[in-house]
């Protein structure tokens, strides 16, 4: 597993719960260490003991953590970077979604061992998509959750009203529906194009 | 800028096309710019200006009228803003009819693009993705650039800790890199645990005589040649169990395990003495060098304590020193007390 994903669960518990919570975490695991390093690939099972032992100690419902971990990753400061590529990926919050089938691809060009699920969106109208995430019965399995987390952050980023829902995992396919209630509800975030993420 | 007749069918195709051209006349006047390229001038007044006016051409070198701007059509141009922020463009120029219906007649279209000073460009006139065409991959290049930026700094920060933990790792080492000895660290973990579990051992101090000698007329190959076959010659003479360790430069410590009586060890230092006094070739020149050793043994001790032992092996080596080069001494009580002389075992000179 890309120590990417792991380093995200790691900042997200640090950074929203403290880090003496991720301690306890990576102490009952026996992890033997309390830092992932993102460049680093780790053991698969890792990540899902992560999760689990996260979850647990947190007493929510796994999804709910993954979802949390989806908008941490586009509100949180220190993802500023994350937020920034996700917002090339269109000038309005439709284009943004229309850019997620090339969300993989596009991850890959920045690091070319980093495979996404793949993405589809489709138009059902101009205010009802569905986005397909074809996890398969990959390491990424629930990762429909965390996209449900990181497009309602997105929305926000863009100043649109949405509801997002995820219809559960089936067949090795997660559906999250997102209907689109206004496009520009609020001012959103500034995106500078040339401002370089810090 | 007033509009010509003919810039009218132009200049709306080409603002989505390429938002970054300009239209010039006959005469080298610009008559209509792209509307990235118009934020460029902001709100300076462009009317009259001719292109060269605005833009240097910079490679290829070419005059300033229209006919040497013809010259230069088609190929790849090199210009810069003549106005700070001073901005580095990449461009093309085509040259349109000068009969006909179509364009402005004689005039030509100059395409631009900031090239590699995008980031810079997109800073210092605010552009958003809107200024680019949609098949433009000026966007997805700047992505790439915060992307790379973004892996390139993760990567700096695991090479600064990787880096750190090798250094660490090579000070936790116990093994000297140059004779591949035990080093001091590994000495000490040796000895504490020889002393807990109450074995018999013997410390052995042994300095090398005449080495700085060698650095210095030979130079530091020939020195660490000379520390090598050392370190060789000590690995052949102790039994496996044994421990030698490279203090420092010259100074080695060797604990010995098995047959630690005074004559078994005394044996073993002037059979070291003798096999190190033999000529070391280097470079064609005979390296030698002798050595002084001191050693006390640990039963000795009712509870041998470790800066102890230290101690009285250094002491030993002094006595050994104070002998002349290629002396043995064991520790005795007697070489502390200054009145030495009487109570020393008898040393060995090896060369007797």
């Amino acid at each position: 597993m890309h120590g990417l994903i792991n380093k995200s669960v790691e900042r997200f518990v640090r950074d929203t719960y403290g880090r003496d919570v991720w301690v306890g975490v990576t102490r009952r695991l026996d992890l033997g260490f309390t830092e992932f390093e993102a460049l680093l690939t780790y053991d698969p099972d890792i990540t899902q003991l992560v999760l689990d032992e996260v979850a647990q100690t947190l007493a929510k419902a796994r999804s709910e953590v993954l979802e949390d971990i989806g908008t941490y990753l586009v509100s949180h400061p220190s993802f500023e970077a994350l937020r920034r590529l996700l917002r090339f990926g269109g000038v309005t919050f439709v284009e943004f979604l229309q850019s997620l089938d090339d969300l993989p691809e596009r991850t890959r060009l920045a690091l070319s061992d980093f495979d996404l699920p793949r993405l589809e969106l489709s138009e059902h109208s101009n205010d009802f998509y569905t986005l397909t995430v074809y996890t398969g019965d990959t390491e990424l399995a629930q990762f429909g959750y965390v996209v449900v987390g990181l497009l309602r952050a997105m929305a926000d980023d863009y100043g649109a009203l949405v509801l997002l829902e995820h219809k559960g995992v089936r067949g090795g396919t997660e559906i999250v529906e997102i209907h689109l209630l206004e496009m520009a509800f609020a001012d959103g975030r500034a995106f500078d194009l040339g401002a370089r993420a810090r | 800028m007033s509009g010509l007749p003919g810039e009218n069918h132009l200049g709306p195709v080409l603002d989505t096309l390429c938002p970054m051209h300009a239209v010039l006349d006959a005469t080298g006047q610009v008559i209509h710019l792209g509307p990235t390229l118009k934020k460029l001038f902001a709100d300076r007044n462009l009317n009259g200006a001719r292109f060269t006016d605005l833009f240097e051409i910079r490679r290829p070198r070419v005059g300033p009228t229209m006919d040497d701007l013809r010259r230069i059509a088609h190929g790849k141009l090199h210009l810069r803003l003549r106005d700070a922020p001073c901005t580095e463009l990449k461009g093309v120029l085509v040259p349109l009819p000068e009969t006909g219906d179509f364009g402005v007649l004689g005039g030509a279209i100059v395409n631009l693009s900031f090239g590699i000073s995008v980031t810079d460009a997109v800073r210092d006139f605010s552009l958003t993705s809107a200024d680019f065409a949609p098949t433009d991959l000026t966007v997805e290049m700047l992505y790439l650039i915060e992307a790379k930026s973004a892996v390139v700094a993760a990567s700096r920060k695991l090479n600064l800790q990787l880096q750190g933990a090798k250094i660490a790792a090579e000070e936790q080492a116990f093994t000297d890199t140059l004779t591949g000895l035990k080093n001091r660290r590994a000495m000490d973990l040796v000895l504490r645990r020889l002393i807990l579990s109450g074995q018999n051992f013997a410390l052995m101090n042994l300095d090398l005589d005449y080495f700085k000698a060698v650095n210095d007329n030979f130079g530091h190959a020939a020195g660490d040649h000379v520390l090598q076959h050392v370190a060789r010659v000590m690995v052949e003479e102790i039994r496996r169990e044994d421990t030698i360790i490279r203090t420092g430069g010259d100074e080695f410590v060797l604990v010995l395990t098995q047959k630690v009586d005074r004559h078994a060890v005394a044996e073993i230092a002037r059979r070291l003495i003798e096999r190190l006094e033999q000529p070391i070739s280097f470079g064609g020149h005979e390296c030698r060098i002798s050595a002084s050793v001191g050693a006390t043994l640990s039963c000795r001790y009712s509870d041998p304590d470790l800066s102890m032992l230290h101690e009285d092996a250094d002491c030993a080596l002094y006595a050994a020193k104070g002998r002349g080069r290629g002396c043995f001494v064991l520790y005795h009580a007697a070489l502390r007390s200054g009145s030495g002389q009487a109570g020393e075992l008898p040393e060995r000179r090896v060369d007797d």
